[in-house]
Protein backbone atom coordinates (compact mmCIF):
# COMPACT_ATOMS: atom_id res chain seq x y z
CA UNK A 1 0.00 0.00 0.00
CA UNK A 2 1.62 3.44 -0.73
CA UNK A 3 1.63 5.74 2.31
CA UNK A 4 -1.66 5.46 4.01
CA UNK A 5 -3.90 8.33 4.71
CA UNK A 6 -5.20 6.83 7.60
CA UNK A 7 -3.68 4.24 9.61
CA UNK A 8 -4.94 3.45 13.22
CA UNK A 9 -3.53 0.98 15.57
CA UNK A 10 -4.89 -0.86 18.05
CA UNK A 11 -7.56 1.82 18.13
CA UNK A 12 -10.00 2.12 21.36
CA UNK A 13 -12.87 4.01 22.33
CA UNK A 14 -14.69 3.24 25.52
CA UNK A 15 -17.43 5.04 27.31
CA UNK A 16 -17.02 4.06 31.54
CA UNK A 17 -17.53 0.38 31.36
CA UNK A 18 -18.92 0.01 27.46
CA UNK A 19 -15.96 -0.21 24.85
CA UNK A 20 -17.32 0.92 21.79
CA UNK A 21 -14.14 0.48 19.89
CA UNK A 22 -12.41 -2.24 20.66
CA UNK A 23 -8.79 -2.31 19.70
CA UNK A 24 -8.89 -2.06 15.93
CA UNK A 25 -6.37 -1.79 12.98
CA UNK A 26 -6.89 -0.43 9.76
CA UNK A 27 -4.95 1.75 6.81
CA UNK A 28 -6.90 3.55 4.16
CA UNK A 29 -4.48 4.41 0.87
CA UNK A 30 -5.20 7.34 -0.59
CA UNK A 31 -7.57 7.73 -3.31
CA UNK A 32 -9.21 4.26 -1.72
CA UNK A 33 -12.65 3.86 -1.50
CA UNK A 34 -12.89 2.31 2.35
CA UNK A 35 -16.12 0.86 3.92
CA UNK A 36 -16.59 0.08 7.36
CA UNK A 37 -19.35 -2.43 7.31
CA UNK A 38 -21.72 -3.88 10.47
CA UNK A 39 -24.96 -3.78 12.16
CA UNK A 40 -26.23 -0.78 14.35
CA UNK A 41 -23.93 -0.12 17.05
CA UNK A 42 -21.03 -2.07 15.89
CA UNK A 43 -18.78 0.99 16.76
CA UNK A 44 -18.64 2.67 13.32
CA UNK A 45 -19.68 5.85 14.25
CA UNK A 46 -17.64 6.13 16.96
CA UNK A 47 -14.53 5.09 14.48
CA UNK A 48 -15.78 7.92 12.16
CA UNK A 49 -15.81 10.75 15.24
CA UNK A 50 -12.07 9.70 15.86
CA UNK A 51 -11.36 9.44 12.22
CA UNK A 52 -12.63 13.10 11.80
CA UNK A 53 -10.72 14.63 14.55
CA UNK A 54 -13.67 15.44 16.51
CA UNK A 55 -14.05 12.05 18.95
CA UNK A 56 -10.60 12.01 21.30
CA UNK A 57 -9.67 8.13 21.06
CA UNK A 58 -9.08 6.67 24.85
CA UNK A 59 -6.39 3.98 23.32
CA UNK A 60 -3.98 3.40 20.74
CA UNK A 61 -2.50 5.39 17.84
CA UNK A 62 -4.41 7.05 14.89
CA UNK A 63 -2.62 8.94 12.19
CA UNK A 64 -4.72 11.08 9.29
CA UNK A 65 -2.50 12.07 6.75
CA UNK A 66 0.51 12.07 8.98
CA UNK A 67 -0.82 14.00 11.85
CA UNK A 68 -1.89 13.24 15.42
CA UNK A 69 -5.79 14.71 15.87
CA UNK A 70 -4.86 14.84 19.63
CA UNK A 71 -2.68 17.59 18.68
CA UNK A 72 -4.24 18.59 14.86
CA UNK A 73 -7.44 18.33 14.98
CA UNK A 74 -8.26 21.76 13.01
CA UNK A 75 -5.25 20.74 10.70
CA UNK A 76 -6.76 17.24 9.73
CA UNK A 77 -10.12 18.74 9.77
CA UNK A 78 -9.50 21.55 6.96
CA UNK A 79 -8.37 18.19 4.67
CA UNK A 80 -11.57 16.47 5.34
CA UNK A 81 -15.39 16.55 4.32
CA UNK A 82 -17.64 15.00 6.29
CA UNK A 83 -20.78 13.88 5.67
CA UNK A 84 -22.78 12.83 9.37
CA UNK A 85 -25.40 10.36 9.68
CA UNK A 86 -27.94 12.97 11.16
CA UNK A 87 -27.92 16.16 8.38
CA UNK A 88 -26.79 19.25 10.14
CA UNK A 89 -27.73 21.75 7.77
CA UNK A 90 -28.04 25.51 8.81
CA UNK A 91 -32.32 25.02 8.81
CA UNK A 92 -32.17 28.99 9.46
CA UNK A 93 -30.40 29.68 6.00
CA UNK A 94 -30.84 28.95 2.59
CA UNK A 95 -29.71 26.19 0.27
CA UNK A 96 -26.88 28.52 -1.28
CA UNK A 97 -26.03 30.40 1.78
CA UNK A 98 -25.30 26.78 3.56
CA UNK A 99 -22.46 26.41 1.22
CA UNK A 100 -21.27 30.03 1.64
CA UNK A 101 -21.50 29.83 5.45
CA UNK A 102 -19.53 26.67 5.51
CA UNK A 103 -17.08 27.96 3.16
CA UNK A 104 -15.66 30.24 5.49
CA UNK A 105 -15.20 27.81 8.33
CA UNK A 106 -12.14 26.77 5.95
CA UNK A 107 -10.77 30.61 6.15
CA UNK A 108 -11.75 30.27 2.01
CA UNK A 109 -11.75 33.46 0.59
CA UNK A 110 -15.39 34.88 -0.55
CA UNK A 111 -14.72 34.90 -4.11
CA UNK A 112 -13.29 31.29 -4.47
CA UNK A 113 -16.15 30.07 -1.96
CA UNK A 114 -18.78 31.62 -4.23
CA UNK A 115 -17.41 29.51 -7.49
CA UNK A 116 -17.29 26.70 -5.69
CA UNK A 117 -20.45 26.77 -4.44
CA UNK A 118 -21.82 27.09 -8.02
CA UNK A 119 -20.29 24.09 -9.61
CA UNK A 120 -21.37 22.17 -6.20
CA UNK A 121 -24.91 22.68 -6.40
CA UNK A 122 -24.41 21.84 -9.82
CA UNK A 123 -23.15 18.68 -8.97
CA UNK A 124 -25.55 17.88 -6.40
CA UNK A 125 -28.12 18.66 -8.62
CA UNK A 126 -29.56 21.34 -6.56
CA UNK A 127 -28.79 24.43 -9.05
CA UNK A 128 -32.59 25.45 -9.43
CA UNK A 129 -32.94 24.88 -5.91
CA UNK A 130 -29.99 27.27 -4.61
CA UNK A 131 -32.80 30.28 -3.29
CA UNK A 132 -35.01 27.52 -1.25
CA UNK A 133 -34.80 26.96 2.20
CA UNK A 134 -33.56 23.37 3.53
CA UNK A 135 -36.69 22.80 5.07
CA UNK A 136 -38.47 22.24 1.59
CA UNK A 137 -36.10 19.73 0.48
CA UNK A 138 -37.06 16.19 0.16
CA UNK A 139 -34.67 14.05 2.47
CA UNK A 140 -32.15 12.56 -0.86
CA UNK A 141 -31.86 16.97 -1.63
CA UNK A 142 -31.20 17.53 1.85
CA UNK A 143 -28.42 14.73 2.18
CA UNK A 144 -27.04 15.79 -1.47
CA UNK A 145 -26.73 19.34 -0.22
CA UNK A 146 -24.70 18.17 2.88
CA UNK A 147 -22.32 16.34 0.27
CA UNK A 148 -21.90 19.41 -1.58
CA UNK A 149 -21.20 21.00 1.86
CA UNK A 150 -18.77 18.86 2.82
CA UNK A 151 -17.50 19.27 -0.61
CA UNK A 152 -16.80 23.24 -0.68
CA UNK A 153 -12.81 22.68 1.04
CA UNK A 154 -11.77 20.32 -1.66
CA UNK A 155 -11.12 17.65 0.88
CA UNK A 156 -8.37 14.93 0.67
CA UNK A 157 -10.76 12.24 2.57
CA UNK A 158 -14.75 12.22 2.40
CA UNK A 159 -15.88 10.44 5.57
CA UNK A 160 -19.66 9.59 4.77
CA UNK A 161 -21.49 8.18 8.04
CA UNK A 162 -24.59 6.06 6.68
CA UNK A 163 -24.91 8.33 3.70
CA UNK A 164 -28.37 6.54 2.68
CA UNK A 165 -29.94 5.29 5.32
CA UNK A 166 -33.65 6.68 5.33
CA UNK A 167 -34.11 7.32 1.63
CA UNK A 168 -35.62 5.78 -0.75
CA UNK A 169 -34.53 3.47 -3.71
CA UNK A 170 -34.45 6.46 -6.22
CA UNK A 171 -32.80 8.88 -4.55
CA UNK A 172 -30.02 6.01 -3.02
CA UNK A 173 -29.21 5.53 -6.52
CA UNK A 174 -28.54 9.33 -7.64
CA UNK A 175 -26.31 9.63 -4.39
CA UNK A 176 -24.72 6.19 -5.59
CA UNK A 177 -23.70 8.00 -8.68
CA UNK A 178 -22.55 10.90 -7.25
CA UNK A 179 -20.14 9.19 -5.16
CA UNK A 180 -19.14 6.71 -7.89
CA UNK A 181 -17.84 10.15 -9.93
CA UNK A 182 -15.70 11.92 -6.57
CA UNK A 183 -14.39 8.13 -6.55
CA UNK A 184 -13.67 8.31 -9.83
CA UNK A 185 -11.81 11.72 -9.55
CA UNK A 186 -9.32 10.07 -6.96
CA UNK A 187 -10.84 11.45 -3.87
CA UNK A 188 -10.89 8.88 -1.04
CA UNK A 189 -14.37 8.06 0.34
CA UNK A 190 -14.34 6.27 3.64
CA UNK A 191 -18.06 5.10 4.39
CA UNK A 192 -19.75 2.89 7.09
CA UNK A 193 -22.98 1.47 6.23
CA UNK A 194 -25.59 -1.49 7.47
CA UNK A 195 -26.20 -1.62 3.43
CA UNK A 196 -24.27 -4.52 1.65
CA UNK A 197 -25.36 -3.49 -1.70
CA UNK A 198 -24.15 0.00 -0.70
CA UNK A 199 -20.87 -1.83 0.34
CA UNK A 200 -20.52 -3.60 -2.74
CA UNK A 201 -21.29 -0.57 -4.70
CA UNK A 202 -18.78 1.52 -3.47
CA UNK A 203 -15.90 0.44 -1.53
CA UNK A 204 -12.68 -0.99 -3.16
CA UNK A 205 -12.03 -2.35 0.43
CA UNK A 206 -13.96 -3.08 3.76
CA UNK A 207 -13.97 -4.48 7.17
CA UNK A 208 -16.77 -6.27 8.70
CA UNK A 209 -17.16 -4.55 12.12
CA UNK A 210 -19.48 -6.64 14.96
CA UNK A 211 -18.95 -5.31 18.68
CA UNK A 212 -16.34 -3.19 18.44
CA UNK A 213 -13.97 -5.63 16.33
CA UNK A 214 -12.71 -6.08 13.35
CA UNK A 215 -14.39 -9.61 11.97
CA UNK A 216 -12.54 -9.80 8.53
CA UNK A 217 -10.93 -7.15 5.47
CA UNK A 218 -10.91 -7.20 2.24
CA UNK A 219 -12.39 -6.33 -1.41
CA UNK A 220 -16.39 -7.59 -1.32
CA UNK A 221 -15.56 -10.00 -3.90
CA UNK A 222 -12.73 -11.67 -1.55
CA UNK A 223 -14.64 -11.65 1.36
CA UNK A 224 -17.15 -13.13 -0.63
CA UNK A 225 -15.10 -15.67 -2.13
CA UNK A 226 -13.62 -16.70 1.65
CA UNK A 227 -16.21 -16.15 3.76
CA UNK A 228 -19.16 -17.67 0.91
CA UNK A 229 -19.94 -19.84 -1.45
CA UNK A 230 -20.34 -18.96 -5.15
CA UNK A 231 -23.98 -18.80 -4.81
CA UNK A 232 -26.69 -19.35 -2.47
CA UNK A 233 -30.02 -21.31 -2.74
CA UNK A 234 -32.30 -19.52 -0.86
CA UNK A 235 -35.86 -22.67 -0.33
CA UNK A 236 -38.82 -21.86 2.27
CA UNK A 237 -40.82 -24.86 3.37
CA UNK A 238 -43.01 -23.07 5.79
CA UNK A 239 -42.39 -21.12 9.17
CA UNK A 240 -42.38 -24.15 11.72
CA UNK A 241 -41.41 -26.86 8.94
CA UNK A 242 -37.89 -24.89 8.06
CA UNK A 243 -35.85 -26.79 10.90
CA UNK A 244 -37.29 -30.02 10.80
CA UNK A 245 -36.66 -29.88 6.78
CA UNK A 246 -32.80 -28.70 7.72
CA UNK A 247 -32.06 -32.10 9.21
CA UNK A 248 -32.82 -34.04 6.10
CA UNK A 249 -30.88 -31.60 4.39
CA UNK A 250 -27.62 -32.23 5.58
CA UNK A 251 -24.73 -32.86 3.09
CA UNK A 252 -27.02 -30.35 0.70
CA UNK A 253 -24.19 -27.87 -0.46
CA UNK A 254 -21.23 -26.72 1.11
CA UNK A 255 -22.67 -25.13 4.17
CA UNK A 256 -26.11 -24.86 5.79
CA UNK A 257 -27.63 -21.58 7.87
CA UNK A 258 -31.28 -22.35 9.18
CA UNK A 259 -33.22 -18.62 9.69
CA UNK A 260 -36.33 -18.34 10.91
CA UNK A 261 -38.21 -17.67 7.43
CA UNK A 262 -35.91 -19.91 5.23
CA UNK A 263 -33.36 -21.95 4.84
CA UNK A 264 -29.82 -20.55 3.34
CA UNK A 265 -28.06 -23.50 1.46
CA UNK A 266 -24.73 -22.60 0.62
CA UNK A 267 -23.44 -24.29 -2.58
CA UNK A 268 -21.11 -23.38 -6.14
CA UNK A 269 -24.14 -24.84 -7.89
CA UNK A 270 -27.23 -23.65 -6.55
CA UNK A 271 -28.98 -25.48 -9.24
CA UNK A 272 -27.89 -28.56 -8.67
CA UNK A 273 -28.27 -28.24 -4.98
CA UNK A 274 -32.00 -27.38 -5.45
CA UNK A 275 -32.49 -31.11 -7.49
CA UNK A 276 -30.46 -32.74 -4.59
CA UNK A 277 -33.04 -31.39 -2.43
CA UNK A 278 -35.81 -32.35 -4.94
CA UNK A 279 -34.39 -35.95 -5.31
CA UNK A 280 -34.39 -36.50 -1.38
CA UNK A 281 -38.29 -36.01 -1.94
CA UNK A 282 -38.19 -32.79 -0.25
CA UNK A 283 -40.74 -30.07 -1.79
CA UNK A 284 -39.74 -26.15 -0.80
CA UNK A 285 -42.92 -23.78 -0.95
CA UNK A 286 -40.56 -21.61 -2.79
CA UNK A 287 -36.98 -21.68 -3.85
CA UNK A 288 -34.53 -19.24 -5.32
CA UNK A 289 -30.73 -19.44 -6.43
CA UNK A 290 -28.41 -16.24 -5.91
CA UNK A 291 -24.91 -14.88 -6.19
CA UNK A 292 -23.53 -14.84 -2.50
CA UNK A 293 -23.51 -11.04 -0.92
CA UNK A 294 -21.79 -9.49 2.02
CA UNK A 295 -24.79 -10.14 3.82
CA UNK A 296 -24.03 -14.02 3.80
CA UNK A 297 -20.36 -13.19 5.21
CA UNK A 298 -21.94 -11.02 7.76
CA UNK A 299 -24.08 -14.14 8.63
CA UNK A 300 -21.06 -16.17 8.67
CA UNK A 301 -19.17 -14.08 10.46
CA UNK A 302 -20.94 -13.39 13.30
CA UNK A 303 -24.03 -15.73 13.55
CA UNK A 304 -26.28 -12.35 12.82
CA UNK A 305 -28.19 -10.41 9.99
CA UNK A 306 -26.90 -7.37 9.39
CA UNK A 307 -30.21 -5.56 9.71
CA UNK A 308 -32.27 -6.89 12.75
CA UNK B 1 -12.80 25.45 -15.38
CA UNK B 2 -14.70 24.77 -12.12
CA UNK B 3 -12.69 23.14 -9.03
CA UNK B 4 -14.32 20.28 -9.25
CA UNK B 5 -13.05 18.98 -12.72
CA UNK B 6 -9.76 19.69 -11.99
CA UNK B 7 -8.15 16.32 -12.04
CA UNK B 8 -5.86 15.59 -9.01
CA UNK B 9 -2.24 16.51 -9.63
CA UNK B 10 0.43 14.11 -9.15
CA UNK B 11 -0.33 11.37 -5.93
CA UNK B 12 1.04 13.46 -3.01
CA UNK B 13 3.38 12.21 0.01
CA UNK B 14 2.20 11.83 3.67
CA UNK B 15 4.94 14.49 4.00
CA UNK B 16 3.39 17.39 1.81
CA UNK B 17 -0.45 15.68 3.00
CA UNK B 18 0.72 17.18 6.98
CA UNK B 19 2.23 20.19 5.29
CA UNK B 20 -0.76 21.47 3.25
CA UNK B 21 -3.05 20.27 6.64
CA UNK B 22 -1.04 22.57 8.91
CA UNK B 23 -0.91 25.24 6.23
CA UNK B 24 -4.95 25.53 5.68
CA UNK B 25 -5.36 25.16 9.90
CA UNK B 26 -3.67 28.58 10.48
CA UNK B 27 -6.48 30.65 9.44
CA UNK B 28 -9.34 28.49 11.44
CA UNK B 29 -7.06 28.81 14.31
CA UNK B 30 -6.93 32.50 14.13
CA UNK B 31 -9.69 33.40 12.60
CA UNK B 32 -12.31 30.83 13.91
CA UNK B 33 -14.33 32.44 16.10
CA UNK B 34 -14.79 35.47 13.59
CA UNK B 35 -16.28 33.05 11.13
CA UNK B 36 -18.61 31.59 13.55
CA UNK B 37 -19.67 35.53 14.40
CA UNK B 38 -20.19 35.66 10.81
CA UNK B 39 -22.50 32.69 10.46
CA UNK B 40 -24.55 33.85 13.19
CA UNK B 41 -24.87 37.32 12.31
CA UNK B 42 -26.12 35.94 9.04
CA UNK B 43 -28.76 33.91 10.58
CA UNK B 44 -30.36 36.72 12.60
CA UNK B 45 -31.94 37.16 8.71
CA UNK B 46 -34.55 35.28 9.76
CA UNK B 47 -35.56 37.48 13.06
CA UNK B 48 -34.02 40.62 12.27
CA UNK B 49 -38.05 42.26 12.46
CA UNK B 50 -37.77 41.29 15.91
CA UNK B 51 -34.36 42.85 16.33
CA UNK B 52 -34.93 46.12 14.77
CA UNK B 53 -38.59 46.37 16.82
CA UNK B 54 -36.39 45.35 19.95
CA UNK B 55 -33.69 48.21 19.24
CA UNK B 56 -35.64 50.83 18.58
CA UNK B 57 -39.53 50.23 19.65
CA UNK B 58 -38.61 49.33 23.15
CA UNK B 59 -36.57 52.47 23.90
CA UNK B 60 -39.65 54.14 22.93
CA UNK B 61 -42.16 52.66 24.53
CA UNK B 62 -40.43 52.25 28.10
CA UNK B 63 -39.52 55.73 28.05
CA UNK B 64 -42.48 56.91 26.99
CA UNK B 65 -44.25 54.87 29.85
CA UNK B 66 -41.47 55.65 32.74
CA UNK B 67 -40.58 58.85 31.66
CA UNK B 68 -43.54 60.67 30.50
CA UNK B 69 -46.01 58.52 32.76
CA UNK B 70 -44.27 57.29 36.01
CA UNK B 71 -41.95 60.37 36.19
CA UNK B 72 -44.61 62.53 36.88
CA UNK B 73 -45.73 61.14 40.04
CA UNK B 74 -41.84 61.36 41.13
CA UNK B 75 -40.98 64.69 40.49
CA UNK B 76 -38.54 65.80 43.06
CA UNK B 77 -36.32 62.85 41.22
CA UNK B 78 -34.01 60.17 42.45
CA UNK B 79 -30.88 61.20 44.21
CA UNK B 80 -30.90 64.24 42.39
CA UNK B 81 -31.49 64.17 39.02
CA UNK B 82 -34.96 63.39 37.37
CA UNK B 83 -36.46 59.78 37.44
CA UNK B 84 -36.04 59.65 33.63
CA UNK B 85 -32.36 59.80 34.27
CA UNK B 86 -32.32 57.96 37.13
CA UNK B 87 -33.96 55.37 34.97
CA UNK B 88 -32.95 55.78 31.78
CA UNK B 89 -29.13 53.45 32.25
CA UNK B 90 -31.15 51.20 33.80
CA UNK B 91 -33.41 50.32 30.74
CA UNK B 92 -30.12 50.30 28.73
CA UNK B 93 -28.54 47.46 31.02
CA UNK B 94 -31.92 45.77 31.38
CA UNK B 95 -32.34 45.76 27.03
CA UNK B 96 -28.67 44.28 27.59
CA UNK B 97 -29.70 41.66 29.66
CA UNK B 98 -32.93 40.78 27.69
CA UNK B 99 -30.86 40.34 24.13
CA UNK B 100 -28.15 37.90 26.10
CA UNK B 101 -30.67 35.95 27.99
CA UNK B 102 -32.69 35.79 24.60
CA UNK B 103 -29.73 34.60 22.45
CA UNK B 104 -28.40 31.97 25.15
CA UNK B 105 -31.79 30.36 25.85
CA UNK B 106 -33.04 28.00 22.91
CA UNK B 107 -30.36 29.30 20.47
CA UNK B 108 -27.37 27.76 21.98
CA UNK B 109 -30.10 24.52 22.82
CA UNK B 110 -31.10 24.38 18.96
CA UNK B 111 -27.17 24.71 17.90
CA UNK B 112 -27.00 20.81 19.59
CA UNK B 113 -30.40 19.56 19.13
CA UNK B 114 -33.08 21.01 16.67
CA UNK B 115 -30.63 22.51 13.90
CA UNK B 116 -27.11 20.90 15.34
CA UNK B 117 -24.79 23.55 13.90
CA UNK B 118 -22.13 23.03 16.35
CA UNK B 119 -21.44 19.94 15.46
CA UNK B 120 -21.19 20.95 11.52
CA UNK B 121 -19.44 23.53 12.70
CA UNK B 122 -16.91 21.80 15.10
CA UNK B 123 -16.23 18.83 11.71
CA UNK B 124 -15.55 21.60 10.00
CA UNK B 125 -11.99 22.97 11.71
CA UNK B 126 -13.47 25.04 14.60
CA UNK B 127 -12.94 24.20 17.88
CA UNK B 128 -15.96 23.96 20.74
CA UNK B 129 -14.19 26.83 22.45
CA UNK B 130 -14.41 29.19 19.14
CA UNK B 131 -18.06 28.22 18.57
CA UNK B 132 -18.55 29.68 21.96
CA UNK B 133 -16.15 32.89 21.34
CA UNK B 134 -17.86 33.27 18.12
CA UNK B 135 -21.28 33.98 19.75
CA UNK B 136 -20.21 35.58 21.85
CA UNK B 137 -18.95 38.05 19.36
CA UNK B 138 -22.25 38.08 17.67
CA UNK B 139 -24.33 39.16 21.31
CA UNK B 140 -21.67 41.60 21.91
CA UNK B 141 -22.57 43.31 18.56
CA UNK B 142 -26.17 42.99 18.59
CA UNK B 143 -26.35 43.90 22.29
CA UNK B 144 -23.86 47.53 21.39
CA UNK B 145 -26.08 48.19 18.46
CA UNK B 146 -29.22 48.13 20.47
CA UNK B 147 -27.37 49.45 23.41
CA UNK B 148 -26.51 52.74 20.69
CA UNK B 149 -29.78 53.20 19.55
CA UNK B 150 -31.59 52.96 22.83
CA UNK B 151 -28.61 55.61 23.92
CA UNK B 152 -29.28 58.06 20.90
CA UNK B 153 -33.18 57.99 21.91
CA UNK B 154 -32.24 58.27 25.68
CA UNK B 155 -30.35 61.68 24.59
CA UNK B 156 -33.47 62.72 22.45
CA UNK B 157 -35.11 62.71 25.57
CA UNK B 158 -32.63 64.46 27.48
CA UNK B 159 -31.57 61.62 30.05
CA UNK B 160 -28.31 61.47 29.94
CA UNK B 161 -26.44 64.93 31.80
CA UNK B 162 -23.19 63.98 31.54
CA UNK B 163 -20.76 63.80 28.73
CA UNK B 164 -19.21 60.38 29.81
CA UNK B 165 -22.58 58.86 29.73
CA UNK B 166 -21.65 57.01 26.16
CA UNK B 167 -19.79 55.01 28.46
CA UNK B 168 -22.70 53.62 29.84
CA UNK B 169 -23.16 51.62 26.47
CA UNK B 170 -20.28 49.15 27.43
CA UNK B 171 -21.21 49.33 30.88
CA UNK B 172 -24.12 47.48 29.75
CA UNK B 173 -22.80 45.35 26.91
CA UNK B 174 -20.58 43.69 29.98
CA UNK B 175 -23.95 43.49 31.51
CA UNK B 176 -25.76 41.83 28.72
CA UNK B 177 -22.02 39.61 28.24
CA UNK B 178 -21.52 38.30 31.83
CA UNK B 179 -24.95 37.01 31.91
CA UNK B 180 -24.83 35.59 28.63
CA UNK B 181 -21.86 33.56 29.59
CA UNK B 182 -23.89 32.85 33.08
CA UNK B 183 -26.43 31.85 31.42
CA UNK B 184 -25.35 30.14 28.21
CA UNK B 185 -22.93 27.88 30.91
CA UNK B 186 -26.11 26.31 31.72
CA UNK B 187 -28.22 26.30 28.80
CA UNK B 188 -25.38 24.31 27.01
CA UNK B 189 -26.06 21.29 29.32
CA UNK B 190 -29.48 21.01 28.44
CA UNK B 191 -30.35 18.23 26.35
CA UNK B 192 -34.02 17.48 27.08
CA UNK B 193 -36.66 20.79 26.85
CA UNK B 194 -38.52 20.37 30.02
CA UNK B 195 -39.41 23.87 30.32
CA UNK B 196 -35.99 25.15 31.91
CA UNK B 197 -36.15 28.25 29.25
CA UNK B 198 -39.54 29.52 30.95
CA UNK B 199 -38.05 28.57 34.51
CA UNK B 200 -35.12 30.65 33.96
CA UNK B 201 -37.01 33.92 32.77
CA UNK B 202 -39.42 33.46 35.75
CA UNK B 203 -37.06 32.78 38.24
CA UNK B 204 -33.63 34.67 37.85
CA UNK B 205 -34.25 37.23 34.61
CA UNK B 206 -37.51 38.94 35.66
CA UNK B 207 -36.44 38.74 39.89
CA UNK B 208 -33.36 40.56 38.23
CA UNK B 209 -35.23 42.38 36.12
CA UNK B 210 -37.37 43.83 38.76
CA UNK B 211 -34.65 43.60 42.17
CA UNK B 212 -31.75 45.19 40.67
CA UNK B 213 -32.53 49.01 41.66
CA UNK B 214 -33.74 49.31 38.03
CA UNK B 215 -36.83 51.15 38.94
CA UNK B 216 -36.22 52.30 42.42
CA UNK B 217 -32.79 52.38 44.78
CA UNK B 218 -31.61 49.53 46.12
CA UNK B 219 -31.82 51.31 49.59
CA UNK B 220 -35.69 51.20 49.11
CA UNK B 221 -35.46 47.35 50.10
CA UNK B 222 -35.62 46.37 53.17
CA UNK B 223 -32.07 45.32 54.63
CA UNK B 224 -32.73 41.59 54.11
CA UNK B 225 -33.49 41.97 50.54
CA UNK B 226 -30.85 44.14 49.67
CA UNK B 227 -28.20 41.06 48.98
CA UNK B 228 -30.12 39.42 46.27
CA UNK B 229 -29.58 43.41 44.63
CA UNK B 230 -25.65 43.23 45.47
CA UNK B 231 -25.78 39.50 43.95
CA UNK B 232 -27.57 40.85 40.93
CA UNK B 233 -25.30 41.07 37.48
CA UNK B 234 -28.05 43.85 36.47
CA UNK B 235 -27.47 45.79 39.65
CA UNK B 236 -24.01 46.07 39.45
CA UNK B 237 -24.17 47.32 35.59
CA UNK B 238 -27.32 49.55 36.52
CA UNK B 239 -24.97 51.24 38.78
CA UNK B 240 -21.90 51.21 36.81
CA UNK B 241 -24.40 52.97 34.26
CA UNK B 242 -25.42 55.89 36.15
CA UNK B 243 -22.15 56.42 37.62
CA UNK B 244 -21.24 57.47 33.99
CA UNK B 245 -24.60 58.51 32.48
CA UNK B 246 -24.91 61.25 35.62
CA UNK B 247 -22.41 60.83 37.64
CA UNK B 248 -23.94 58.98 40.13
CA UNK B 249 -21.89 59.74 43.54
CA UNK B 250 -20.58 56.28 44.84
CA UNK B 251 -16.60 55.38 46.27
CA UNK B 252 -14.11 54.27 43.98
CA UNK B 253 -13.88 50.99 45.48
CA UNK B 254 -17.92 49.92 44.84
CA UNK B 255 -17.26 50.97 41.19
CA UNK B 256 -14.34 48.89 41.00
CA UNK B 257 -16.69 46.20 42.14
CA UNK B 258 -19.41 46.26 39.42
CA UNK B 259 -16.68 46.19 36.82
CA UNK B 260 -15.11 43.28 39.03
CA UNK B 261 -18.39 41.36 39.35
CA UNK B 262 -19.25 41.43 36.18
CA UNK B 263 -15.57 40.94 34.52
CA UNK B 264 -15.66 37.61 36.98
CA UNK B 265 -18.88 36.77 35.54
CA UNK B 266 -18.41 36.57 32.31
CA UNK B 267 -14.74 34.74 32.71
CA UNK B 268 -16.18 32.20 35.20
CA UNK B 269 -19.56 31.71 32.49
CA UNK B 270 -17.22 31.48 29.23
CA UNK B 271 -15.09 29.07 30.88
CA UNK B 272 -17.62 26.35 32.05
CA UNK B 273 -19.51 27.14 28.79
CA UNK B 274 -16.42 26.50 27.04
CA UNK B 275 -15.83 22.80 29.04
CA UNK B 276 -19.34 22.08 28.60
CA UNK B 277 -19.18 22.32 24.75
CA UNK B 278 -16.03 20.57 24.38
CA UNK B 279 -17.33 18.08 26.52
CA UNK B 280 -20.63 17.57 24.00
CA UNK B 281 -18.92 17.88 21.31
CA UNK B 282 -16.16 15.82 21.39
CA UNK B 283 -17.77 12.65 23.74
Amino acid sequence: MPHPVISARQLTKTYGDFTAVDAIDFDVAPGESFGLLGPNGAGKSTTMRMVGAVSTRTGGELSILGLDPNQHGPDIRSQLGVVPQQDNLDQELRVRDNLLVYGRYFGLPRKVIAERADSLLEFAQLTDRAKAKVDDLSGGMKRRLTIARALINEPRILLLDEPTTGLDPQARHILWDRLFRLKERGTTLVLTTHYMDEAEQLCDRLVVVDKGRIMAEGSPAALIREYSSKEVLEVRFGSDKNAEAALSLAGVGERLEVLPDRILVYSDNGEAALEAITRLGLEPITSLVRRSSLEDVFLRLTGRSLIE
Amino acid sequence: MSALDQTPAAPLTAQTDAERALAAGIAPRRWGSWYVAEHRLRGMKGYLPDAIFQSFGNPLIYLFALGVGLASLVPQGVGGVSYLQFVAPALMATAAMTIAANETSYPIMAGFKWNPIFFAMNAAPISPAQIVNGTMIQLAIRIVVTVAIYFGIIILFGAVPSPAGWVAIFAATLTGLAIGAAQASYTSTITEDKGQMAMLQRFAITPLFLFSGTFFPLEQLPLWLQPLGWASPLWHGTELGRVFSYGLQEPLWLTVTHVGYLVVLFAVGLWATHRHFARRLNK
